[in-house]
């Protein structure tokens, strides 16, 4: 095993894998950048070092950065995490060179995976089902009008290098072809460099559904069920699930056995995520691998008892898989919410600063992946996720019921964050009832949604007099200036707030 | 202290007191049979009629964000008193200004010495009010000119604390 492991990521992921490492008697090592000194991952590793500026591309993406502060910690391995390095078979690369173990796939077989149209290679090469459309970039004008109206409209343009939704396209008719093809390859131009793009079929309210993989070095590969992650925000995933609500054995067994047949010809090791698209007829068809730990991660490791992050490790360390396919039992459903510091009721505007007050949710079958905490300031100069909130319950319904509980106690102030979504989703009869496909919520936050936002929750006569006596109160204590509570670069807590805390460890508890 | 407070657009006249240990508050004239204890700040933990709600209030574009469990209200206030000069938070009070109690309260810290020069906002006193520790700030930055309080002392609303020139 292991003696320390550098972990090259921040925030909640960052956390979640140290916390793995300390479990299994292992060190960890955190780095973060300027402004990311106080950060919660450098709070929990056992050692920290700095590696540049805030930008990313200064600090976090810079390989060189990361295997300076590996050498020097004398770490054995490293632990990408996701986004940032994860997926560069430049790290992986720069690992081997180093005689430092990267815990993840081989760079070759990040490569066979890593552009989709190289995937769906190998995706035809062993009968997986792909979406029917090119494999190829397509490379004229008229080579794109061919192939659509051979696929048949709708289509769906898509950039060849990438994620994320951009450079994406959905096309009608034939007519806005033309344009939606120079639309999108200038954002893919932009946005990775290579706007080359491929087509494929536009399938009527698809559901997104995947499935997690362990590969370890000595040819053992099982598959841990699926996830359903068919609630997105413009091709983000905003809520994830295990076991998928449309879910049968059979199918289990059919689309778990084609992620395997992938992943072995893709020689795939350590945890990976096999994606499809499934129709209305339950049909699935590949669309791309994940050659890394996933954010929605946790809910898979509810419903299976696992590790995965653990498993990550022992898989790099050349340990075998410890249990077999026949071993994985799914128990009970599991899902997650991703909290993000932004404001749903000003189109999803990201809202950094600091956290004034907090509370936690915790309680029976609640697990909180967590990046933050009260008095922190969440940087602007990353991705403005806080961290994720987890329930798990014996069915469906319990899992949202206590999902919805953990909610309702979750609060971040002085920031805005998008915990009312999550609850304005879960009470939907479409959420509910399991009936999402991934345009759903594009759907519901354009036309389904009530005008009123305000509608929602209990607006009882009660509740208005708290909250006019909390205004009142608020009003009474800090009126003068909405400037109170922290200083404007968080640096350290005024002295109100110390002052508040003091007043209410003296306070006796009134009768 | 009276304030009207528009919640959601509705106006309500909202009234507080502090009577012996316990806080008092009627809304449209009307007591209400509550409790209030601050959590942190802006949150507050309010028993109405043994209903449990936990309230934040948060400062908002130019209003407050109300906010409980799973409802959220837009609060705007008015405060006919006015008794805080700068309360936009704009410009700076000029002259010879008498700092004074915004309600009843007793003073727990006194955070100056007499002729300490402060700056605007900045703490002079920790005043208990309403089970609460409130900081009184400087009106404007000067001189402490004259204290006219002592720690534990009881003060009523609008009594003379400090002058600061």
């Amino acid at each position: 095993m292991f003696r320390k492991i550098l972990i090259a990521n921040r925030g909640e992921i960052a956390v979640r894998i140290a916390r793995a490492c300390r479990d299994m008697g292992v060190r960890s090592v955190a780095v973060y950048s300027d402004v990311d000194r106080a950060s919660l991952h450098v709070r929990i590793a056992d050692e920290a070092y700095p590696i540049g500026p805030a930008p990313s591309r200064e600090s976090y993406l810079v390989i060189d950065k990361i295997i300076g502060a590996a050498r020097y910690a004398g770490c054995d391995a490293i632990h990408p995490g996701y986004g940032f390095l994860a997926e560069n078979p430049a790290l992986a690369r720069a690992c081997v060179e180093a005689g430092i173990k990267f815990i993840g796939p081989t760079a070759e077989a990040m490569e066979k995976f890593g552009s989709k149209t190289a995937a769906r290679h190998v995706a035809r090469e062993v009968n997986v089902p792909t979406v029917p459309g090119t494999l190829d970039p397509i490379e004229s004008a008229d080579e794109l009008i061919a192939i659509a109206r051979q696929t048949g409209f709708p289509v769906v343009l898509k950039a060849v290098a990438g994620g994320g939704g951009k450079g994406m396209r959905s096309v009608e008719r034939e007519s806005e072809l033309a344009a939606a093809w120079r639309d999108a390859s200038s954002e893919a131009q932009n946005a990775f460099g290579d706007g080359r793009l491929y087509l494929e079929k536009y399938l009527l309210k698809p559901r997104h559904i995947e499935i997690q993989v362990l590969a370890d070095q000595h040819g053992n590969i099982v598959y841990l069920g699926e996830r359903e992650c068919s609630v997105q925000r413009r091709h983000q995933k905003v809520i994830e699930e295990a076991p998928s609500p449309i879910m049968t054995p059979e199918l289990r067994r059919q689309m778990g056995e084609a992620a395997v047949k992938l992943a072995r010809a893709g020689g795939y090791t350590n945890a990976g995520t096999v994606e499809f698209l499934v129709d209305a007829e339950r049909n699935f068809y590949f669309l791309e691998v994940n050659t890394r730990l996933q954010v929605e991660h946790p809910v898979t490791e509810m419903v299976t008892a696992t590790d995965l992050v653990k498993s990550q490790i022992q898989i790099a360390a050349g340990e075998r898989l410890p249990f077999a396919q026949e071993d994985v039992v799914l128990r009970g459903h599991a899902i997650e919410c991703r909290i993000y510091a932004e404001d749903p009721e000003n189109n999803f505007f990201p809202s950094p600063g600091t956290i004034l007050a907090r509370r936690e949710p915790s309680g029976p079958g609640i697990r909180l992946d967590d990046g933050v905490y009260a008095g922190w300031t969440v940087p602007n100069d990353y991705d403005p996720m806080l961290g994720k909130l987890i329930a798990w319950g014996s069915n469906r319904a319990e899992a949202i019921a206590r999902l919805q509980r953990a909610l309702d106690e979750y609060y971040a102030t002085g920031i805005k964050t998008n915990v009312s979504l999550f609850r304005e989703i879960l009470a939907t009869p479409d959420f509910q009832n399991g009936d999402i496909y991934t345009r759903w919520l594009d759907d519901y936050l354009r036309e389904g949604r009530k005008s009123d936002t305000a509608a929602t929750g209990s607006d009882s006569k009660r509740a208005q007099s708290a909250a006019l006596f909390a205004a009142a109160l608020w009003h009474a204590g800090n009126g003068e200036s909405p400037a109170h509570g922290t200083r404007a670069d968080g640096s350290e807590p005024s002295r109100w707030r110390a002052e508040g805390r003091l007043g209410q460890v003296d306070r006796e508890p009134s009768r | 202290m009276k304030l009207e407070i528009a919640l959601n657009g509705k106006a309500h006249q909202v009234e507080l007191a502090q009577i012996g240990e316990r806080l008092r508050c009627a809304i449209d004239g009307t007591p209400l049979k509550a409790d209030a204890v601050q959590i942190g700040p802006g949150i507050y933990s309010i028993l109405i009629d043994g209903e449990s709600l936990e309230v934040r209030v948060e400062p908002d574009g130019g209003g407050l964000c109300v906010a409980a469990a799973d409802h959220e209200w837009r609060a705007e206030i008015r405060d006919p008193r006015q008794w805080r000069r700068n309360r936009s938070g704009g410009s700076e009070a000029e002259g010879r200004q008498q700092v004074s109690a915004p309600m009843p309260g007793k003073i727990v810290r006194v955070l100056v010495r007499a002729g300490e020069t402060v700056e605007v906002k900045q703490g002079l006193f920790v005043v208990e009010a309403m089970k609460m520790q409130n900081e009184i700030r400087s009106p404007k930055s000067g001189k402490v000119e004259r204290l006219l309080v002592s720690e534990g002392q009881t003060v009523n609303a609008g009594e003379a604390l400090a002058i600061i020139t």
